[in-house]
């Protein structure tokens, strides 16, 4: 009953018309959208650091797992999670250039002006305010290994798949 | 005609293909998902929230992440202008741990300068999120806390606040617009007086719509189960008990004085927030009290 030749030449066709979506033929480019993040070697933050990745760098798509991308940079190759990467570029541009007019759509422009640093010393010195206690904040930082053993001291275990 | 059972089986085989790389492809692009994989909320409600974020993403989304990290720090120093910092390392360490655990599970663990914490010295019940990833919660807040998974559920609910990017909703839509089509002076590294002036005006206009929003005023009340529902996915993904959101809403309950500056102004009341996080947890269950975990617990509320 079955064709074998046309269910086979289907399978090929419909298996090539995938190709795009898993490889994708023409190459995607991602930027890094947070100031510092790493490449590992595996998908997970748990993973051994490559290479570090900077705000603004490019990085192009190698296989895409939803929440973890594999991407290149270079030769370095490597895991980084989707949320410290966008699809906008983002364009570091100084200068008269109008972001209106100057940026196409689906970029962001790092214009010359925009909430930066100099417009934060402004607001600091005008309402006095003290950003001490902010920059302590933020120096702050939990490592991995530190969270794992947290998780693991307080007996927190994740749910298995299929729990939920 | 009949058709052979050849063709039918490569076009079944061909709508499966086909469809599963769609569906891998929404699922990459979706950065807001809030856990219709949890089965917490459902795919409409999932819809009518990627809806909105849409619509509303020509407009705040057009920061650059370095913008918003900028309009946070700010917010944040506007918070320690009106609260001190509870000065305790032991404790602030121990919420940092908690904090940017939490936020390491959630789907957006990675933001522009990372997820910092801090007590404030004040007997107020009261939690900050600025969109930068800074989160304050007061001394008042920690004491409404009877284990570490309550306290992990007021974490994990302004990290929703965060990732939701409710404070940047707040901001008036000309100032963002102002702030994101001004000209820049070329080969100035300086703004002329002028329009620093100007934009320092747009950038203070700013702020101040997302304290008084915070602090004053309050977010919808929309927003607030919508953080309620995102915390519940957090705490549920990392293995915390998610029943500990309700067990704080109920202390909170009991300790709000009615009237009051803090969250009794800024948020729908305890019983509303039950109701409908119970929608999703089932009914309240008590919180297991896991001995290790409440013993690392009480050692830090003892602290205060």
């Amino acid at each position: 009953m079955f064709n074998l030749k046309i269910v086979l030449t289907g399978i090929i066709f419909v298996s090539l018309m995938a190709i795009p979506c898993f490889a994708p033929a023409a190459e995607t480019i991602l930027t890094v959208q947070v100031k510092e993040s790493q490449m590992r070697t595996t998908p997970s933050f748990l993973g051994k650091i490559v290479t570090r990745v900077f705000y603004t760098e490019r990085v192009t798509l190698l296989e895409d797992r939803g929440a973890w991308k594999r991407v290149s940079k270079g030769r370095a190759q490597g895991w980084i999670h989707a949320s410290a990467l966008t699809a906008r570029k983002i364009v570091l541009r100084s200068g008269k250039t109008n972001v209106r007019t100057g940026v196409a759509s689906g970029e962001l422009a790092l214009a010359g002006k925009g909430f930066n640093a100099q417009l934060e010393a402004e607001f600091r010195n005008k309402n006095q305010l003290d950003f001490t206690q902010v920059d302590r904040m933020e120096k702050i930082t939990i490592r991995s290994e530190q969270m794992e053993s947290f998780l693991k001291e307080g007996l927190i275990v994740p749910p298995q798949e299929g729990d939920l | 005609m009949k058709v052979p059972y050849s063709y039918f089986i490569v076009a079944v085989f061909a709508i499966i293909t086909l469809s599963g790389c769609h569906t891998v492809q929404n699922a990459a692009t979706l950065a807001t998902s809030v856990g219709t994989t949890t089965g917490v909320i459902d795919t409409q409600q999932a819809a009518a929230i990627q809806k909105s974020v849409a619509a509303l993403a020509k407009t705040f989304e057009d920061f650059t992440p370095e913008q918003q990290y900028y309009i946070g720090r700010s917010v944040g120093a506007v918070v320690l202008s009106r609260y001190k910092p509870y000065q305790n390392d032991q404790i602030n360490q121990y919420i940092n741990l908690l904090g940017q655990t939490l936020a390491q599970a959630s789907d957006m663990p990675e933001i522009f300068n990372g997820y910092h914490f801090l007590v404030l010295d004040s007997a107020d019940i009261n939690a900050f999120a600025t969109p930068s990833g800074l989160v304050f919660v007061t001394r008042g807040m920690l004491e409404c806390c009877q284990t570490e998974d309550a306290l992990a559920a007021v974490l994990a609910h302004e990290i929703a606040h965060i990732q939701l990017k409710h404070g940047l909703q707040a901001i008036n839509r000309e100032r963002i617009t102002y702030a994101l089509t001004t000209t820049a002076t070329e080969g100035a590294k300086a703004f002329g007086s002028q329009e620093l002036a100007e934009m320092t005006k747009n950038f203070e206009d700013s702020i101040m719509n997302i304290t008084s929003t915070m602090i004053n005023n309050g977010y919808s009340r929309a927003f607030e189960y919508q953080a309620d529902q995102s915390a519940v996915v957090i705490l549920r993904r990392i293995g915390y008990d998610p029943h500990a959101l309700v067990e704080m809403l109920m202390a909170m309950g009991k300790h709000l004085k009615p009237g009051g500056a803090d969250f009794a102004k800024t948020h729908p009341s305890p019983q509303s927030r039950i109701e409908k996080i119970e929608k999703l947890t089932g009914s309240y269950k008590k919180v297991a009290v896991v001995e290790q975990r409440q013993a690392r617990f009480l050692r830090m509320i003892k602290r205060l």
